[in-house]
């Protein structure tokens, strides 16, 4: 049976994660862990997160997890999810919560890919004139690069989002896929063997189940 | 295209089942939670709400496990509301499957929970209910105050600085409910809707009022909310939530088909 491990660090709500994954593929055996071994011993990671990156960052640290995982992204099959996608840059210009408010400092990503993550810029306005809100909230069309993530999802289909920064990639060639809010942002990453998505697959319902299924199933070549 | 407009059924639970009542009385059964939010999501809901209306402590219990069986088949986020206090309770739903928690009068008795709440949870993941009702005379500029205990208590608070407030501590959404409205099906309150979404940053929902399909789209086009919930309207059958979001798109608003 192929295992499957998604990182515990104490950042959000993974049991949803895994009841999605389960539902993807019943057949898979899922570990909601923090243990170094097994996360090492898992077939594929995923690697989810929400609320803020520098909480996150202290986290993996706090939890020894920050080399495992740059470990383990060197060869699984791995799936980063919402700031677990995020923490994958260079770093945030989401400040850390303990960062002297005066001296506003950039809080650094594990950097397996090289870039930035910026927030959405004040008072965005859609064509006809009505104010953007942020947190970007809600169920947005994505446009994707052939993959074998998105492998029997629609174009344009829509995921669910919800984030106030996104990722800006030195390497435009990583871009898997963007959405618009309302110009186009990176809204999943790909190399190699990581995958990572801004959105919630677990959230997104048939299209997202789909992408949990395809990953479930990827070897981790392109 | 991007983001599109959300519809969100709320399904009010009492003791493990689906009710609604009308100005809060009045309450009528209308089934089996688990089963309405699977017919919800086949329908192209984008999101559930559930508002846990149990009064006994004893029975509180009942929501966790509604939640925990609606988030192992239905994959789309889910709120829970009513009688979240504190930080336990959210984070008893969260672990059950919930997405987010709607907090209401705990907000007005101690603001800094949803500061503290946010801060532990992430401010994706708080939605703040405000509950308001109109306290000006017709002749004066418009002003509505939140009201807690289901729209019997006055608070004297101004609901526009309130939601701001509630931002600045870390509100992710704003739920806002007229109570001059709620069960009335004569539409959402869509000067006080616009008011607040005009305030803040953070997207809105309207609430309270809905009784047909096209006050879902007047508080899009007018009250410029960002997503609209109703309860009545589809828990009897009257309109699917498809339908509604057909109506929707007719009046040029984007939405999830």
């Amino acid at each position: 049976m192929s295992s499957v491990a998604v990182i515990d660090y104490g950042m959000g709500n993974l049991h949803s994660i895994a009841k999605a994954l389960q539902h993807a593929d019943s057949q898979i055996d899922i570990s909601i862990t923090n243990n170094h071994q097994t996360i090492l011993d898992a077939d594929r990671i995923v690697f989810p997160g929400v609320g803020a990156i520098g909480d996150c960052i202290h986290a993996l640290q706090e939890n020894g997890l920050i080399e495992i995982i740059k470990t383990v992204a060197g060869d699984k099959p791995f799936l980063g999810i919402c700031l677990g996608m995020q923490a994958l840059l260079t770093d945030s210009e989401e400040s850390s919560a303990d960062a002297d408010q005066n001296c506003e400092i950039k809080t650094q990503g594990l950097n397996l890919i090289s870039g930035h993550v910026v927030h959405f810029p004040e008072h965005l306005k859609d064509r006809d004139g009505n104010t953007l809100k942020v947190p970007h909230m809600g169920w947005n069309q994505v446009h994707f690069n052939a993959h074998p993530l998105w492998e029997n999802i629609s174009q344009a289909s829509r995921f669910y989002f919800v984030h106030s920064y996104f990722t800006v990639p030195d390497d435009k060639s990583v871009i898997s896929a963007t959405a618009d809010y309302p110009q186009a942002f990176a809204c999943a990453l790909a190399r190699e063997n990581i995958f990572a998505v801004q959105f919630h697959p677990e959230k997104s319902q048939t299209a997202g189940l789909q992408l949990l299924c395809n990953f479930l199933h990827w070897d981790g070549r392109v | 295209m991007g983001l599109a407009k959300r519809v969100i059924p709320c399904l009010d639970v009492d003791n493990g089942r689906v009710v609604k009542g009308v100005k809060f009385v009045d309450i009528r059964d209308a089934g089996d939670p688990v089963e309405i939010a699977r017919r919800y999501d086949r329908e192209g809901a984008d999101e559930l709400t559930f508002l846990d209306i149990t009064a006994t402590h004893d029975n509180r219990e009942t929501i966790v496990h509604v939640v925990e069986q609606v988030a192992s088949e239905v994959f789309i986020p889910l709120t829970v509301g009513g009688g979240i206090r504190t930080l336990d309770d959210i984070r008893r739903m969260l672990n059950a499957g919930a997405d987010k928690v709607g907090i209401n009068s705990a907000a007005v008795f101690n603001p800094d929970f949803v500061r503290q709440a946010a801060q532990r949870f992430g401010s994706q993941c708080i939605v703040v209910a405000i509950d308001a009702k109109k306290v000006s005379a017709p002749n004066e500029a418009n002003r509505w105050e939140i009201f807690t205990h289901g729209g019997r208590k006055g608070t004297g608070i101004d609901a526009v600085e309130w939601a701001q407030k509630m931002v600045d501590y870390g509100a992710g959404e704003i739920l806002l409910t007229s109570m001059d409205r709620d069960g009335t099906r004569e539409g959402f309150d869509l000067i006080l809707t616009r008011a607040i979404s005009e305030a803040v940053s953070v997207p809105v929902i309207a609430s309270g009022g809905v009784g047909n399909l096209e006050h879902l789209a007047e508080g899009i086009l007018e009250g410029k909310a960002d997503a609209v919930l109703a309860a009545s309207i589809f828990h009897f059958a009257e309109h699917s939530v498809l339908e509604a979001k057909q109506h929707m798109a007719s009046r040029g608003i984007e939405v999830r088909l």
